[in-house]
């Protein structure tokens, strides 16, 4: 952690710290579900903050920047370009059951949802 | 209690990843896998955007698997939104006020700039920054735009659902082409043609065209069935 800027690191566990906490704490399922969101997005930037290498271009080959050596690992770029479009995905499925679950209890609240009890 | 918890659990998860991300220093050089996709990628598949290249030839199976995923979670969606549908959905919409002229003509206006915009930007998927899956996000938002701009606007989910079909099929065949000529699952078996050019990079500007019409189609797909379940009340 000495060498170079580690606020990146900070501000990806930050973001993730924050979703997992949100996710865990709140009652609201839209709140939940927006803390889910947080989570990805910090999982996604702390993917993209690992595989950056100082002083190095984004990996894409033109004629102004044809050095392959001067690129960032271009693998965690690859990883997180899908994990965005999936993490939509996921969040639009899970509105769609909290509205499926407003619809049946008339609430969105965890704690007077009897179907979640045990 | 809840909250203690949830910290006490969030502060193990921290100190963690903490001491495991010290010996990870950032901005350091610690590729191995990624040396030999940076060397060879841009001769191996003709694709300059190296990330392409690692998307849509070294891991083009797992990006199969990934328009997958979205395609399930599409149909979740419509599945959770359509039990509840089948009302009378005409009669709500009418009591919303019409927007404003200039937001109708505008996003009317602006719809086919962002589709082509979108076009272009799976199309040079290989070439440029961008590709199937930026691109098919610019499409859906084309679509988000004339449901908010539009009171009481219907997609019809037909011409959707062929357009997603036809992409995914495109896929599965390309790649079943690729194992009869090549021995193996998407081999990338066209010519690789010039570097910079539009048509080069062999099969991927069609792959990327593909996956940019199923992504878009199953985004506006999802954005069509809330639009939809939102106006019953």
């Amino acid at each position: 952690m000495t060498i170079g800027n580690p606020m990146m690191y900070v501000g990806a566990v930050g973001l993730i710290m924050i979703g997992l906490f949100t996710m865990l704490s709140k009652r609201n399922l839209i709140k939940i579900i927006i803390g889910l969101t947080l989570l990805d997005t910090g999982v996604n930037l702390l993917l993209i903050a690992i595989g950056y290498v100082h002083n190095r271009t984004a990996p894409i080959i033109t004629r102004v920047h044809a050095d392959p050596s001067k690129m960032v690992d271009p693998i965690p770029q690859a990883l997180v370009l899908t994990a965005i479009v999936i993490g939509l995905g996921v969040t639009a499925l899970a509105l769609a059951l909290a509205i499926r679950v407003y619809g049946h209890y008339k609430t969105l609240d965890t704690r007077k949802i009897r179907g979640l009890k045990w | 209690m809840r909250a203690f918890l949830s910290f006490s659990i969030l502060s193990l998860i921290v100190v963690g990843l903490a001491l495991s991300l010290s010996h990870v220093p950032f901005g350091q050089d610690r590729m191995r896998v990624a040396d030999y996709y940076l060397d060879h990628g841009a001769t191996d598949t003709g694709a300059p955007n190296l990330v392409t290249a690692v998307v849509l030839n070294y891991r083009a199976l797992d990006t199969l698997g990934e328009i997958t995923v979205l395609f399930i979670a599409s149909l979740g969606v419509g599945i959770f939104l359509s039990l509840q549908k089948k009302k009378d959905t005409t009669k709500d919409t009418k009591n919303l006020p019409e927007a404003s002229l200039i937001v109708r003509r505008g996003s009317q206006f602006l719809f086919p700039l962002i589709l082509l915009f979108g076009g272009y930007i799976f199309l040079h998927g290989h070439l440029t920054p961008g590709g199937g899956f930026q691109g098919g996000s610019v499409i859906a938002s084309a679509f988000l735009l004339m449901f908010l701009g539009n009171t009481g606007y219907r997609l019809r989910q037909g011409p959707l659902a062929v357009t997603e079909s036809l992409a995914g099929i495109t896929f599965v065949i390309i790649g079943l082409i690729g194992l009869g000529i090549g021995g193996y699952f998407l081999n990338n078996f066209l010519p690789k043609g010039s570097e910079f050019a539009l048509f080069s990079a062999g099969v991927i500007p069609i792959l990327y065209a593909a996956i940019g019409l199923k992504v878009g189609a199953e985004l506006a797909g999802i954005v069509a069935n809330m639009f939809e379940s939102g106006s019953e009340r």
